[in-house]
């Protein structure tokens, strides 16, 4: 084996062929950060679920003195009988689909509220502890599948403003990221695509720019692995170094603009520098298979022995 | 060496076969003319000996391999057996003497060390001294035909085959492409070449096997071009 002969032989075929090696280097570059795009979008949405299915809640708004719905205009405020009724109820016959329910009183979702809008004190001014309604905020043992259920019978309980389910918010912003996240797919399946019609289109020109060596090679008894075996790294090298350029555009898609999102969402769920490498070694292995197995294909076409 | 039992070879789509019935043999170090006019089934010959092609009907021994039985994987190990010349020399242009017969060496892995050694001698051989830094197109035919023969002979094959070689090469310079080929010959290797070329052929008195329409018309030893009686 003469590793640099083969070498060689390598990059004459890369420097005759060079505008078809930079089509070839930028396409696979393109599609690859584009799988990977896709890849940590993958990995973003199912942090997100993962992190919000353990706190997802129903809250149980109750009636204030202030309260606009027709259950409260009909008894008025939350009477603590009332509230008593609920419990027992929440923890009676609705124990199986509850994990846990707390009582948050008035004076409590004040608190918070201030909390919460500190920087906004002209709101804060103009609001009174009676118009924040106290609430139970239910953790549900199964969301999705109890979600409705439950919110049906407790929104008929004496003294319930209004029941809100946490994840159906959250579902539009689930929406959201699934799209972006299959049109990136598409995309990059399409830039795939023309990325392997590119390495059979190159390694054909390359075969066929280099037919008098290959044949003078098969006429002195050089064997198909020596005939092919530069055209194969010479695919696998454009695809290497497209997956370089991949690479740099994936830590850039990380770092400007993944984590610029996440900044609008308080509730951090940050993809991990582990998440990153591991988008970016199956981006990797995908351009050197694609790039391999088209080449090695592509040669048993057009350098038969 | 090469030994033909009843070789027949029809091309797709072609009426007439370009061998039929072909029964021959070449013993170890021969020198055979093959002789006949174009289309007589020289070339098809030669490309069978090479498992280029295979054929239609008929079995082919070629150094004590049976081709029929060869592998395709076994095929570069065969043609390293065989060297071979052409009427157009195929040489790299941009590679010059001493890189275009190293490549044939290089190609099946053979140590650099090797290739130092025994590329000089080749060059001496075919007469090209002080040629090795030369480039294809600094060269007469002549020349580029030492070059190929070089390149044919520097894996040391058991058998050289040579199609047409002086077919573009003025009668003086193919004096000397012949001489070569003698050398070649007398080192023991079998020797098979394909030819027009009357006065040649006349002038080294070597078996002569003329083909007409694919069939062996005239075997004989110290032979000449026209048909001798």
């Amino acid at each position: 084996m003469r590793a640099q002969f083969v070498f060689h032989e390598v990059w004459i075929g890369l420097r005759r062929n060079l505008t078809m090696t930079i089509a070839l280097i930028v396409v696979v570059a393109i599609s690859l950060s584009l799988l990977g795009t896709g890849l940590l979008f993958v990995k973003q949405v199912d942090n997100t679920r993962a992190y919000w299915q353990s706190r997802v809640q129903l809250s149980v708004y109750l009636c204030s003195s202030q309260a606009f719905s027709t259950e409260c205009a009909k008894n008025g405020a939350v009477t603590q009988a009332e509230i008593a009724n609920i419990q027992q109820q929440l923890n009676g016959p609705l124990k199986n689909y509850i994990v846990s329910a707390t009582y948050v009183s008035q004076a409590q979702a004040w608190a918070q509220f201030k909390q919460e809008f500190a920087n906004s004190p002209t709101l804060v001014k103009y609001t009174s502890q009676d118009q924040i309604p106290s609430s139970f905020e239910i953790k549900l043992r199964n969301t999705e599948a109890d979600a409705g259920p439950v919110t049906n019978i407790v929104d008929g309980y004496p003294g319930v403003a209004e029941v809100v389910d946490d994840s159906s918010i959250l579902n539009n912003f689930y929406k959201l990221l699934d799209g972006a996240r299959t049109a990136v797919v598409i995309i990059a399946a399409f830039l795939l695509i023309a990325a392997i019609l590119l390495v059979a289109n190159t390694i054909r020109l390359s075969a066929f720019n280099r037919r008098r060596e290959t044949s003078i090679m098969r006429l002195v008894g050089a064997s198909n692995f020596y005939v092919q075996l530069p055209f194969l790294v010479e695919g696998m090298i454009a695809g290497l170094v497209g997956w370089l350029f991949a690479t740099g555009l994936l830590v850039a898609v990380k770092g400007f603009w993944l984590n610029g999102l996440q900044s609008y969402f308080p509730y951090g769920v940050t993809l991990s520098s582990t998440d990153l490498i591991e988008v970016i070694i199956i981006a990797m292995i995908t351009g050197l298979l694609i790039c391999g197995s088209t080449s090695f294909l592509t040669l048993r076409r057009y350098l038969r022995v | 060496m090469i030994h033909f039992d009843n070789v027949t070879k029809t091309y797709p789509n072609q009426g007439r076969p370009a061998l039929e019935n072909v029964s021959l043999d070449v013993e170890k170090g021969e020198f055979v003319f093959l002789v006949g006019p174009s289309g007589s089934g020289k070339s098809t010959f030669l490309r069978l000996v090479l498992k280029e092609e295979r054929p239609t009907e008929g079995r082919i021994h070629v150094a004590g391999k049976d081709l029929a039985r060869l592998t395709n994987w076994k095929v570069p190990h065969l043609r390293r057996r065989i060297g071979c010349v052409f009427q157009d020399f195929r040489l790299l242009p941009n590679k010059n003497v001493y890189q275009n017969i190293a490549f044939a060496l290089e190609v099946i892995g053979k140590p650099r060390r090797f290739i130092k050694k025994v590329v000089p001698e080749v060059i001496d051989l075919v007469g090209l001294e002080g040629k090795r830094e030369r480039m294809p197109d600094e060269l007469s035919g002549g020349e580029q035909q030492r070059v190929a023969m070089a390149r044919a002979f520097v894996n040391r094959p058991t058998i050289l085959l040579a199609d047409e070689p002086t077919g573009n090469i003025d009668p003086a310079t193919s004096i000397g492409i012949m001489k070569v080929l003698d050398r070649i010959n007398r080192t023991g290797t079998t020797v098979v070449m394909a030819t027009h070329d009357a006065a040649i052929v006349d002038s080294m008195r070597k078996r002569v096997i003329e083909l007409e329409y694919g069939k062996v018309v005239r075997d004989q030893s110290r032979g000449v071009y026209g048909q001798a009686y």
